[in-house]
């Protein structure tokens, strides 16, 4: 088992009574105070850098633009800064949003960076980015699907073939693609695709050409375990079986001495990181186009009709949106969860909305040095995933 | 309102649903982003007197949506074989809001099929300084309440319970619609410099409480690219003069239409 720190970088100075329904696009940024963000991006670099020091396989960063939800509208930016001040744990960006760019190649660009400075401890995730980024940056949500994969072939193909070469997609035309530096890994980074469960990501990024790790994010377990099964079943259905490296699984996680100290501290975070960091209008999130019209009505009916409730630590704990509770406890749960979604890594969120320096760094110590080593034995990489049906 | 029989024509593959009644000159009317809606009041007030030629859109409402369809400007080209293919000419051009913006395109081309043009509550300029309004980032139910000015009335649509099939083609429009006006958002930063070309009669109809294209800014926009035209402000009146002031609204077609005749 891999495991890995994922870093939401959440504006935690937020004036939380000002957040009514929407953190998103249009929060006004007079909310945001810089000497505060100056505290903040120090403060959340040191818990990745710390992260790397208790033995944890890698620290991950995002991409969201024009929101308290998170200050990483640019990561290389931050993924620049741990290159050098990490060692051996792999750095995530987990991802960049493909289709927000004109221009492709300066994500090949950024990405081989920090490739050639870390001796090739990148970790390439690309996105298409949340329905939000469209509004915010005026791409239209109509392309996202068809730029998100030119924008991959060009990257990809920037990476891979000997240069200079011309490009002419519909998107994206270019008469000189020759990326300096090359990236250092070979053939190239891994490549890991984040998603909800879009069926058309699977079937995209399971593809033997392909054979990209696949971060299952934010999902009740229920779901998490459908959609990391449908995965395996696909790799079968392409002719091979999908390990346990393929599969990941992104969550928050809190660890404290027992049960009732862990709800007890993360209760009112937890609730803040859902209740007010996520929250935005249904038309903001999905905006005309981003999905198929199909999609978008499974959508509407199944995530936003079902849910509009408050949601409590309890209920959060319940459907397995969190994780909470002792060593013992959440060592025993990922283990369950392990042997039916077949996932070789995971990826905790062990800071989340509101949660203080403190007690990050106790959630850090205790789930490296108390949870990891009860799991590390598991999802090996010669073994598969999960037997599919 | 029961209206003609939808009438279903082919253009180089593309099949859309067309609403056709009445004799005189032709008047084609050009739907904005939400669509055609049937067959309202102010197109059965206007088949007396025109041929009255109402399309849906490539993308909207019963119409195909074809793969090519990627911009407004597919549209406009859209309809230059359409009006070829139905041999018309000496045509009344009205265009309502995204259609306004469709309809002018389609007169900065070349107005020899047209013998006036109207634009109500357009799209296609935006005024610097004047912020549009944003139907992208209003709900369905807000949306229903600011394009009317009647207060009981928007209540009315914002409640409305549709039917399945009208649901879908509700989403559809707003898919399409997106799709060829999301960025730059509802207009053509081209078009302005264009509008010169515009020399037959023009007409340009709007509400003084426009949700999107805030009065008295946009429509004197129109008014001063477009040379000799006419503008009316309707009070009281937000995004569609054509049903929230009919009879206004067809005392305007009738004014611009009359004596324009080749």
């Amino acid at each position: 088992m891999k495991f890995f720190f994922f870093h939401l970088m959440p504006y935690s100075a937020v004036d939380l009574d000002a957040i009514t329904d929407n953190t998103w696009i249009v929060f006004p940024n007079k909310h945001y105070d810089p000497k505060e963000g100056h505290k903040l991006y120090n403060r959340y670099l040191d818990e990745l850098e710390y992260a790397d020091q208790l033995g944890f396989d890698g620290v991950c960063v995002n991409e969201h633009h024009q929101t308290a939800y998170g200050m990483m509208p640019q990561p290389s930016v931050l993924a620049g800064a741990l290159s050098r001040r990490t060692e051996n744990a792999k750095i995530c960006v987990l991802g960049r949003a493909l289709p927000l760019t004109s221009n492709p190649l300066t994500i090949a660009e950024e990405y081989a960076m920090i490739d050639n400075i870390t001796g090739g401890r990148l970790i390439a995730g690309f996105v298409r980015g949340i329905g939000c980024e469209y509004h915010a940056m005026m791409v239209n949500p109509g392309e996202s699907l068809s730029r998100f994969h030119e924008a991959h072939d060009l990257i990809i193909e920037a990476w891979t073939k000997e240069g200079p070469f011309p490009f002419d997609g519909k998107h994206y035309r270019l008469q000189y693609v020759n990326t300096w530096p090359r990236p250092y890994q070979e053939p190239h980074p891994p490549v890991w695709i984040p998603s909800q469960g879009s069926a058309e990501t699977m079937l995209w990024a399971s593809h033997p050409d392909r054979k990209y790790t696949y971060l299952l994010t934010f999902s009740p377990t229920e779901s998490v375990t459908k959609h990391l099964n449908t995965y395996s079943q696909q790799c079968e259905k392409y002719g091979y079986q999908c390990t346990p490296s393929q599969l990941g699984w992104a969550f928050p996680c809190y660890v404290a001495e027992t049960d009732e100290i862990a709800k007890k501290e993360a209760g009112q975070h937890i609730e803040n990181f859902f209740n007010k960091f996520l929250i935005s209008p249904m038309q903001y999130k999905l905006p005309p186009g981003y999905s198929s019209l199909n999609s978008y009505k499974i959508v509407v009916e199944s995530k936003f009709k079902a849910r509009g409730s408050y949601l409590s630590i309890g209920s959060l704990i319940e459907n397995g949106m969190f994780m909470c509770g002792s060593p013992q406890t959440v060592a025993s749960q990922l283990e369950e969860y392990q042997s039916k979604m077949g996932f070789g890594n995971l990826v905790t969120m062990l800071q989340f909305g509101t949660l203080p320096h403190d007690l990050t760094k106790k959630n850090l110590e205790l789930f490296s040095k108390e949870v990891m080593p009860k799991l590390r034995h598991l999802g090996n990489e010669t073994g598969v995933a999960v037997a599919a049906e | 309102m029961a209206g003609p029989t939808p009438q279903k024509i082919n253009v180089n593959g593309c099949e859309v649903e067309v609403l056709r009644q009445g004799s005189g000159a032709p008047l084609l009317f050009l739907h904005g982003a939400g669509g055609l809606r049937g067959w309202a009041p102010f197109l059965e007030k206007l088949s007396t007197k025109f041929d009255v030629i109402a399309p849906s859109h490539p993308g909207f409402g019963r119409s195909d949506t074809p793969e090519w369809l990627d911009h407004l400007s597919d549209l406009v080209f859209f309809y230059c074989d359409f009006l070829e293919q139905l041999g018309l000419t000496n045509i009344h051009l009205i265009g309502h809001s995204m259609g306004g913006w469709l309809s002018a395109e389609l007169a900065v081309m070349g107005t020899n099929r047209f013998q006036t043009l109207t634009v109500v509550s357009a799209a296609g300029l935006r005024v610097v300084g004047v912020p549009m309004g944003d139907i992208f980032m209003w709900s369905a139910e807000e949306k229903a309440r600011k394009m009317v000015f009647d207060k009981a009335e928007g209540e009315r649509r914002a409640n409305e319970k549709l039917s399945q099939e009208e649901a879908d083609i509700a989403l559809k429009n707003t898919f399409t619609s997106s799709k060829l006006c999301w960025s730059p958002r509802f207009h053509n930063p081209e078009l302005e410099k264009r509008l010169h070309r515009i020399k037959i009669p023009t007409m340009i109809m709007w509400g003084q409480h426009d949700p999107v294209f805030p009065a008295p800014e946009y429509p004197n926009a129109w008014h001063t690219a477009i040379k000799g035209s006419e503008l009316r402000l309707f009070s009281n009146c937000a995004h569609s003069p054509q049903s929230e002031k009919l009879d206004d609204f067809i005392a305007g077609i009738y004014s611009i239409t009359e004596g324009s005749e080749r």
